[in-house]
Formats: structure tokens, C-alpha cells, sequence
């Protein structure tokens, strides 16, 4: 069964239509990549997975194991198991990144019916995923993304995700920012989390991460649709040819 | 188009979740509507209190009736008429009490309900409580314990009664009769709040605490509260309010008098939920305080926090004057206004005695079609050399229809004075609660986290026992403000 089913999906941002009959479908376990030239609206198709206020889904349908999830509110979507990786994480000054990560897995564990965890099993339970990824204990101390490097911005939206256990992670541009070793560190956290009922969506536009990240399969997003898949070695002719002349061969 | 857009209109309904709404049926003993030298003399009758205090009360509101209600503060309101509320309002059955046990069992189940638990054995550890129902005391706990260590805490009726060398010696002394309107309003018609005095080298073995309840309908609370911590002392001390819904204004009218003498050092923390008014802005407290401390000595520190999340109308600046040389004044505040609520509040900081300090944080939150202004004055004296300030000021707007102001006024008269202001304003943004939902956390809590955030240096400030309270309280304020 498909984790993810997107079919005919149109979605408008400020009346404006942005995706126009989007088809996707990813399987449990599975790595896929979307890539695309600016504009084409990669960044639209993660926060309509998401759920972004703003962004309205006009028309087709996102079925999520079976659930059709254009209804649901984003709180909702995060405690049914989808994660988006945010391109430019957001500052909440005053709010220490552990108590941000012990309101939220706190608030999916309660919509999910269980209880919550107290501070001394978070902390615990976060600085078991945060080694590997270079979190350092400092670093769940200061405000939440407060005067964060690129990198640790990155580093830590991935410990989130190890955090937060989601059965579809979507990584919005995870790469943009980053010099080569911060990008390593990342892919190496994203690639220790591939797992067999876990499903992944990688949004880029460059194919460097994906050197990093190996998909399964790799779509090409132009003026919102997909206009060509096929397997990694899609992601090399796009980097040899250009997006231009993809886009030109496709039509 | 943004979920705060989208949803700015749709602005809580703040008056169905206030908790505090209900009222005790208890017997009250009020007096006739009206304000006149004869209700003056009445109050101070049923207080058993001195001649001197008579006279001090009637010189009071013979000032009074010369003055006229200031409007200079940026709220508006229909016109008071002073003659049509009562001036006093009492539990029957209350006069004096020896034990709890004789407490009518109505009010202990008040303030039960209210989360103050007037039993010494239930109550938090080392916190004594002081509990003011409309215009009396009702019960202080902790009493004998406090006795042990020589601090007195005791209504202030019973203050000047036992204690009239003390009260004479500072009552007035930091607020003036003649202050303002407000302040000689309430010295004409006080009718009870707290005594403390912590006596030289100190250190108050407990948190004291006051609660507040307005009860009675068409009634004032003027209430008036001392404090004294003698040479080397130490208090903490904290206030909490609620009142019951109602359609009618209610006035309420407090002073509030800090002394610190030499390396004294005094806490006082606030915590203001009045009834605010209903969605619609009927109803609610007007709030109209006068607070002040003097640093009366060398080295002493006076500090206030506030919380203030209720009344309709906020009209309070708890302020500081730097009298003694390397005194220090802290004020932190809070000021959360939702609906069509209207605060007006600051601080000011006199400094008069040399290397004086003071530090002002104000963080105010407007969200529905509240207005919140902060008012404030830094005066540096020709005397106070290298007088330093630092204040910091900072506003955050929920919705588009709410409004924020800054009012701060410096004034210094000696050269080597340091003054610091910094100032913000800035609004939740959509992506912060989009990256918060997004996470699982749903609006409303996502809210009370990102605000919580924006208070924390004053949250840090309240004692441990309260902080925890007011965290909980800024979330429910502002229930519904977004989403």
C-alpha cells in the first residue's frame, strides 16, 4: 500500500492556482526525490502536505494511509505521523529548544491518546537521538533557533524527525545553507532514519544532496505538475542537462 | 489569507472562560449608596478606629472634593458617578476572629473554589495568606509563625489599632493624601488590606500573600496596604484579585506603600485577574492603583513584578523613588489586554541619591481590540551622580485590530547619568505558529508558548509557587485570540 497517494492535486495561494494536477505516489520505505527550477512550486507541495494555512487545496486529493488528509487541521497531520523539514525554521525567542521538543512530542502523544512524558524522559530521551546529529546540550538550552548557524538550524529540524518517529518525512530544500560537511552530517541523520515503514520525500533543487541522500526515485516539478520520474540517474541528467532543456524535452 | 487574518475577527469570548465569574451568597452588611463626610465617618466607626485617624481620613476627602479626576492616560470610559456606589460592603456575622474555625464556612468555600485554601495545614508550604473579602479582612493565616520571627502581618485595621506608632510614622509617607485623585479618594474611604513590618535584620521566613476578592455588586474596594522592612530586612510579598462577572463597572482603588530603609530590600509581586468584561467590553473592574516604594535608605532595593491580565481599565504605575544613595529599583511587568480591555501602565523611577539604579522590562500583549500602553518616566536629579537605567520595552500585537503604545518620558539633570531605552513592537507571526502547529501543537497553546516566551524575563522574576499560576493564567487570557 502507497503511504502517500496525491492525485489531480491543485492548490491555489492567494487565488493564484500553483500546483495544476499533481500526481505522486510514495511507498512505505521508500526515498523519493522532487526536484524543480524556482517557481515550480516545490515549496507549495510540502506546506499543502503540511497543511499551511493559505495554501487551499482546490482541487484532487492527498490520501495519507488511506485518510484523506485535505480536511485535517496541521496539529492533526503532525500527531497522524507527517513531518516537514522546513527550509527556514523559525525563531521563538524565549522558548528553550527542550521545552519546545517537550510541548510537542507531549502534544502528538496526547492527540494520540497517550500519556505525556515529563521533562527528565524527554531530556533523556532527546539526548540519545541528539549525539550522532552534533546537538550539543548547550545548544537545548538557548531559544529556540535564536541566533542558530544554518547548520544548526538543519541538524536540529533532523533531530526532531528522530524525535518524533513520523511515518512521512517531507524535507523542504534541507540543503540550502549548508557547506559540504554541515550537508554530510545532515544526510548522514536522515540516512540512519530510512526505514522500512518510514516513507520519504526530499525536495531539492540541486542534485548535490541527493548524492548524499540516494532516492529511490527521483520527479521533476515544472509550473506545477510532475513532468518526468525515473530512478536516481534521472537526478545526474537534470545536473548535466539543465532544467531548460528537461523541461523542453518533456513538452 | 494567514491564519491570523483569517481569524483575527473571530476574538475570544475571554468573559465565558473566566473561571473567577461567580459570586458568594453570604449576608453583606453595605452601606448606602453615596459618599459623603458622614460615610467617612461610618467606615471609620465600624473600624473602631482613633480620632487621629478620623481626621486624617476627612482631611482626605476634603481634598478630594477640590480635585478633579485626571485624563491624561490613554483609556476611555463612561464618566464614574462617586455618589452611586457604596463605600463599604462586609460579610455579616465577620467582626473579629480569633481562629479560622469561626470563618464563615461560605467564604472558606470561596476562596477554596478560588484556589486559596485558607486551612494553615493545606495551605502551600511557607506561604502566608492574608484574605480581603470586598471591604475587611477575613482571615490571616500563618500569624503565630510570623510572630515568632517579629514580623507583623495583620489587616491594616487592626494595624492601627495595635500599631498606631507605626502606621502614624508611614502612612502617607510615600503616597501623599493629596497625591492624586485616586490615592485621596481611597485615604478618605479605605477600608482594609495588609500591615507588614519586618523589623531590623530580618529576613521574613515566608512569602506573604493577600487575596483580593470584590464580591458584593455596587460596591468599591479601596484598599490600602503598608509595608515596612526596617534596616538589613527582607519581604517578599504577593497579591492576587479576582471579582465576579458582572454587566456594571466596578471601581477599585488601591495605594500601595513600600519603606525600605538602609540595605533593606523588599519583593513585591502582583498577580491581577480582575474581571475584565465580556467579549463585548461590558462589564469589568476599572482598576485605578497608586503604588510606591521608597528607598528610603542606603543600599535598599524595592522590585515589583506584575501580572496583569483583568479589568477593564488598568490605570497603575508601581514606581520606585531612588532616595538613598546606591539604591536600587526594579520593575517587570506584564500587561496582557484582550477583548476591548485598556491598560494604561508603567512605572517611574526617581532617582534622587547618588549611583542609584534602576531597570525597567515591560513586555505588553494586546490581542482582539485592546489597547495597551505603556507609560513610563525616568528623572534623573541634579544630586544623583552616575545614576544609571536601563529600560526595555517591548509589544507584541495578536490580530489587526489592537493596538499598542509606548510612552516613555526621560528626564535627567545631571550629566554623568546613564539612560538605556530599547523598544519593540512586533506581532506572532503566522510562519512561528505554523512551525508550532506543524509540530502538533494546536493555536491556543501554541500562543500561550510563543507569549510565555515573550514574558519570560518577567515570568522568571515571580516567586516559584506563583510562576506556574501565571504561565496558566497568560494562556487563558488570551484563549480564542487566535484561530
Amino acid at each position: 500500500m502507497s503511504m502517500l497517494e496525491i492525485k489531480d492535486l491543485h492548490v491555489s495561494v492567494g487565488g493564484k492556482e500553483i500546483l495544476n494536477g499533481l500526481n505522486l505516489s510514495v511507498g512505505a520505505g521508500e526515498v523519493h526525490a522532487i526536484m524543480g527550477p524556482n517557481g515550480s512550486g516545490k515549496s507549495t507541495l510540502s506546506y499543502a502536505l503540511a497543511g499551511r494555512a493559505g495554501y487551499e487545496v482546490t482541487g484532487g486529493s492527498i490520501v495519507y494511509k488511506g485518510e484523506d488528509l485535505t480536511a485535517l487541521p496541521t496539529d492533526a497531520r503532525a500527531a497522524k505521523g507527517i513531518f516537514l523539514a522546513m527550509q527556514y525554521p523559525v525563531e521563538i525567542p524565549g522558548v528553550t529548544t527542550i521545552n519546545f521538543l517537550k510541548t510537542a512530542l507531549n502534544a502528538q502523544r496526547r492527540a494520540r491518546g497517550e500519556s505525556d512524558l515529563d521533562a527528565v524522559s524527554v531530556l533523556r530521551l532527546v539526548r540519545g537521538k541528539a549525539g550522532t546529529l552534533k546537538v550539543p546540550e548547550e545548544m537545548l538550552k538557548r531559544a529556540l533557533n535564536v541566533g542558530f548557524s544554518g547548520g544548526e538550524k538543519k541538524r536540529l529540524e533532523i533531530l526532531q524527525m528522530a524525535l518524533f518517529e513520523p511515518s512521512l518525512a517531507i524535507l523542504d530544500e534541507t540543503d540550502s545553507g549548508l557547506d559540504i560537511d554541515a550537508l554530510k552530517l545532515v544526510a548522514d541523520g536522515v540516512n540512519a532514519l530510512r526505514a522500512p515503514d518510514r516513507a520519504m520525500l526530499v525536495i531539492t533543487h540541486y542534485q548535490r544532496l541527493l548524492n548524499y541522500i540516494v532516492p529511490d526515485r527521483v520527479h521533476v516539478l515544472s509550473a506545477g505538475r510532475i513532468i518526468k520520474e525515473g530512478g536516481k540517474e534521472l537526478a545526474h541528467e537534470l545536473e548535466a542537462k539543465g532544467y531548460e532543456q528537461i523541461i523542453k524535452d518533456a513538452a | 489569507m494567514s491564519a491570523i487574518r483569517e481569524t483575527a475577527d473571530q476574538v475570544a469570548t475571554l468573559g465565558e472562560k473566566y473561571k473567577y465569574g461567580f459570586v458568594t451568597d453570604i449576608e453583606m452588611e453595605v452601606t448606602p449608596k453615596g459618599l459623603n463626610e458622614d460615610v467617612v465617618r461610618l467606615i471609620s466607626g465600624k473600624k473602631n478606629e482613633p480620632e487621629w485617624m478620623l481626621e486624617w481620613r476627612l482631611g482626605a476627602f476634603r481634598r478630594w472634593k477640590e480635585m478633579t479626576e485626571p485624563e491624561w492616560a490613554r483609556v476611555h470610559y463612561p464618566k464614574i458617578d462617586y455618589q452611586n456606589a457604596s463605600y463599604y460592603a462586609a460579610p455579616k456575622a465577620n467582626p473579629k476572629l480569633e481562629s479560622l474555625d469561626e470563618v464563615d464556612p461560605k467564604l472558606l468555600e470561596t476562596y477554596a473554589k478560588l484556589g486559596i485554601p485558607l486551612h494553615e495545614q493545606k495551605l502551600l508550604a511557607g506561604v502566608a495568606v492574608d484574605a480581603v473579602f470586598d471591604s475587611v479582612s477575613v482571615a490571616t493565616t500563618f500569624k503565630k509563625k510570623l510572630g515568632e520571627a517579629g514580623v507583623i502581618f495583620c489587616p491594616i485595621s487592626e494595624a492601627i489599632r495595635e500599631h498606631p506608632e507605626l502606621v502614624k510614622k508611614y502612612l502617607g509617607s510615600v503616597v501623599p493624601v493629596s497625591d492624586n485623585f485616586f490615592a485621596t479618594l481611597n485615604s478618605a474611604v479605605f477600608s482594609d488590606g495588609s500591615f507588614v513590618y519586618v523589623p531590623k535584620g530580618v529576613r521574613c521566613p515566608m512569602e506573604l500573600s493577600t487575596y483580593f476578592r470584590i464580591n458584593a455588586s455596587e460596591t468599591g474596594q479601596f484598599e490600602r496596604t503598608l509595608i515596612i522592612a526596617e534596616e538589613g530586612a527582607y519581604v517578599s510579598y504577593l497579591e492576587g484579585c479576582t471579582a465576579p462577572m458582572r454587566d456594571e463597572n466596578q471601581l477599585h482603588a488601591a495605594v500601595v506603600e513600600l519603606v525600605a530603609l538602609d540595605n533593606a530590600e523588599i519583593k513585591y509581586s502582583t498577580v491581577q485577574n480582575w474581571y475584565p468584561g465580556n467579549e463585548e467590553g461590558v462589564g469589568g473592574i476599572f482598576n485605578f492603583v497608586t503604588k510606591r516604594g521608597d528607598c528610603r535608605g542606603r543600599d535598599s532595593k524595592i522590585s515589583w513584578t506584575q501580572v496583569e491580565t483583568g479589568s477593564a481599565i488598568t490605570w497603575k504605575y508601581p514606581s520606585c523613588i531612588l532616595r538613598g544613595d546606591n539604591s536600587v529599583g526594579e520593575f517587570y511587568s506584564i500587561a496582557i489586554a484582550n477583548n476591548y480591555q485598556q491598560a494604561d501602565t508603567g512605572t517611574k523611577m526617581i532617582h534622587l541619591g547618588k549611583n542609584t539604579r534602576s531597570r525597567i522590562i515591560s513586555k505588553g500583549i494586546s490581542a482582539g481590540h485592546a489597547q495597551n500602553t505603556y507609560r513610563g518616566l525616568v528623572s534623573v536629579h541634579l544630586r544623583a551622580d552616575n545614576a544609571r537605567n536601563h529600560t526595555q520595552c517591548d509589544s507584541l500585537l495578536i490580530g489587526k485590530h489592537c493596538g499598542a503604545h509606548t510612552v516613555p518620558y526621560i528626564e535627567s539633570r545631571n550629566p554623568s547619568a546613564r539612560i538605556e531605552h530599547e523598544a519593540t513592537t512586533s506581532k506572532i507571526a503566522e510562519d512561528q505558529l505554523f512551525y508550532c502547529t506543524s509540530r502538533g501543537i494546536n493555536q491556543e497553546e501554541a500562543v500561550a508558548l510563543i507569549v510565555n516566551g515573550f514574558c519570560k524575563e518577567v515570568l522568571q522574576q515571580l516567586p516559584m509557587e506563583f510562576a506556574v499560576e501565571a504561565q496558566k493564567l497568560v494562556g487563558i487570557s488570551l484563549e480564542g485570540s487566535v484561530g
